[in-house]
């Protein structure tokens, strides 16, 4: 096998994310996710709907960071109008960021300290409690640290599984938090009552590495390891997806 | 007074209109906004007293500076909303309906932060449960488009439309400002006639206002002036150049000397 990064295998486990979602608006936020969610087109889920970022849906996948690609063939038009119609419809799964995340996967990304008067204004809400609420979501974390894997969340923007347990039957309805994926390794929600459960480490990560960065206990039963890339996806994401090695930049080694 | 704001984030905003709001003796106000630095502007001029938002953000810059001074200094109300949410409460008011039930929001800590809203059980056998989303009432609006004629018809060129049709038809008094006024019978000639959004009905007064969005987008006429844009985002972090921004751009007697002012950087 050959060697691969650390961003090269992150960009294999976040496109694992999207594994048999079949024809569905796919919403990756940030550079790793939008090459994860390339990768997984470009393989194994090729009937996915991206977007251009604008308001096209283009079945050509681009380079990330603006490195020349093929010219990008427009199948449908996607105003924003439109995504929150797709949103409520749940025919979407996004992978958003987390500056705080707790064990049940609630997420903020709104604010750091009290609502009325933060002591650090974020993105705010967006569009993460009409997501969570709608359908799939997974996250992506870059740095993977106890700041960000906290015991609880200043403010609750995307919902976690105890809170949408709480709503009753119609609150799970449609939720569903897939994975967190971070620099060190994958997280799903298999635990007790949805709790965080490792499922596997990164290439050259321990158990005990991630254990130490996460603020809150973690079920660490069964823990693999992240698959590798396979040869034929280290070519996709080195000549077509990410020439500039630009995803290094956000997740070295 | 509620104004809401046409565009989204930091694209064709009615930025003219802003600034002339920034010059005019208004204050107290209450916007309505996906919010870009129309939004910013407006809290750093001290004329807002409550933002209803989707996001506040510059798109290259990903929080506007001078909206986040606001909320860290609590200088402002904020109702901060699901943005699905906003153009369901503008839909509501479009609809002269009190609210509109949705999903976004049920368990997240957005219903914490507006205790005012409520819950809604379906009337309906499934007795489903929503959030109520209130119907966002605007006394004004304020939209830009790319072309318009004199009667208040307007055509967006670029990709998304946004929502301006309905902050429109949410308010009671609306104004349009575009890059060009045409003939109406040039309107259908430029593009085919899903591009003409707005019609008379949707709008009081329309005026002409070139490069009014800037220094936000407004494709095709012209892209972001991202220069401008980071000068500007940098005034929020030094008083000194704050003031002198303020002075060249803002403490203008008219749009046409800001245009100016820009031309002659």
């Amino acid at each position: 096998m050959s060697e691969f990064t650390r961003a090269e295998q992150c960009a294999v486990a976040i496109a694992e994310c999207f594994r048999g979602d079949g024809e569905i608006l796919v919403s990756p936020i940030g550079n790793l996710p939008i090459l994860g969610a390339r990768l997984a087109k470009l393989t194994f889920e090729p009937d996915i709907l991206l977007t251009d970022g604008v308001a096209s849906i283009v079945s050509t996948c681009q380079p990330i960071g603006g490195a020349p690609g093929p010219e990008p063939i427009v199948e449908s038009w996607m105003p924003y109008r439109t995504i929150f119609e797709c949103v409520a419809s749940g025919r979407r799964h996004v992978m958003m960021g987390a500056t705080q995340i707790d064990r049940f996967g609630n997420q903020n990304i709104a604010c750091i300290g009290d609502f009325k008067k933060p002591k650090v204004q974020l993105l705010g809400l967006r569009g993460a409690p009409g997501n969570t609420i709608n359908h799939t979501t997974s996250y992506w974390v870059p740095n993977h640290s106890p700041k960000v894997y906290v015991e609880k969340v200043d403010v609750v923007s995307g919902l976690g599984y105890d809170r949408a347990a709480a709503l009753g039957p119609e609150g799970s309805r449609f939720h569903e938090i897939r994975r967190v994926v971070s620099n060190l390794c994958v997280i799903d929600f298999g635990g007790p009552d949805h709790a965080m459960r490792l499922v596997s480490v990164h290439n050259g990560v321990t158990i005990d590495e991630v254990v130490a960065a996460t603020s809150f206990e973690l079920v660490t039963e069964d823990v693999g390891e992240t698959r590798a890339p396979s040869d034929a996806e280290l070519t996709i994401l080195r000549e077509q997806l990410d020439p500039n090695a630009i995803a290094t930049k956000e997740v070295p080694g | 007074m509620t104004i809401g704001i046409g565009g989204w984030g930091s694209r064709r905003k009615p930025m003219s209109l802003v600034r002339e709001i920034i010059r005019s003796k208004l204050k107290d106000l209450t916007i309505v906004s996906y919010g870009g630095p129309d939004v910013g502007l407006l809290c750093a001029t001290g004329k807002v007293k409550k933002v209803i938002y989707g996001f506040v953000s510059l798109d290259s810059i990903p929080l506007e500076p001078h909206f986040r001074i606001a909320r860290q200094t609590a200088s402002i109300e904020a109702v901060e909303l699901d943005e699905g949410m906003l153009q369901w409460g503008l839909l509501a008011a479009v609809h002269r309906v009190p609210f509109l039930p949705t999903r976004a929001g049920l368990g997240s800590d957005l219903e914490r932060n507006n205790p005012d809203f409520k819950r809604i059980q379906s009337p309906y056998d499934d007795g489903e449960t929503f959030i109520a989303m209130p119907a966002l009432e605007l006394d004004v609006a304020l939209i830009h488009m790319n072309r318009g004629d004199e009667s208040g018809n307007g055509q967006f060129l670029g990709p998304d439309p946004f929502f301006d049709d309905l902050y429109c038809l949410a308010a009671k008094r609306r104004f349009m400002s575009v890059e060009k006024i045409v003939p109406t019978q040039d309107l259908i000639k430029q593009a085919s006639v899903h591009t003409l959004r707005i019609n008379r009905t949707m709008i009081d007064g329309v005026i002409e206002a070139p490069n009014g969005a800037h220094f936000t987008e407004c494709p095709p006429d012209y892209e972001r002036d991202e220069a401008f844009q980071k000068e500007y985002a940098a005034t929020a972090k030094d008083l000194e150049a704050w003031e002198a921004f303020k002075k060249r751009y803002l403490d203008v007697s008219s749009e046409k000397e800001y245009q100016e002012a820009v031309k002659s950087r």
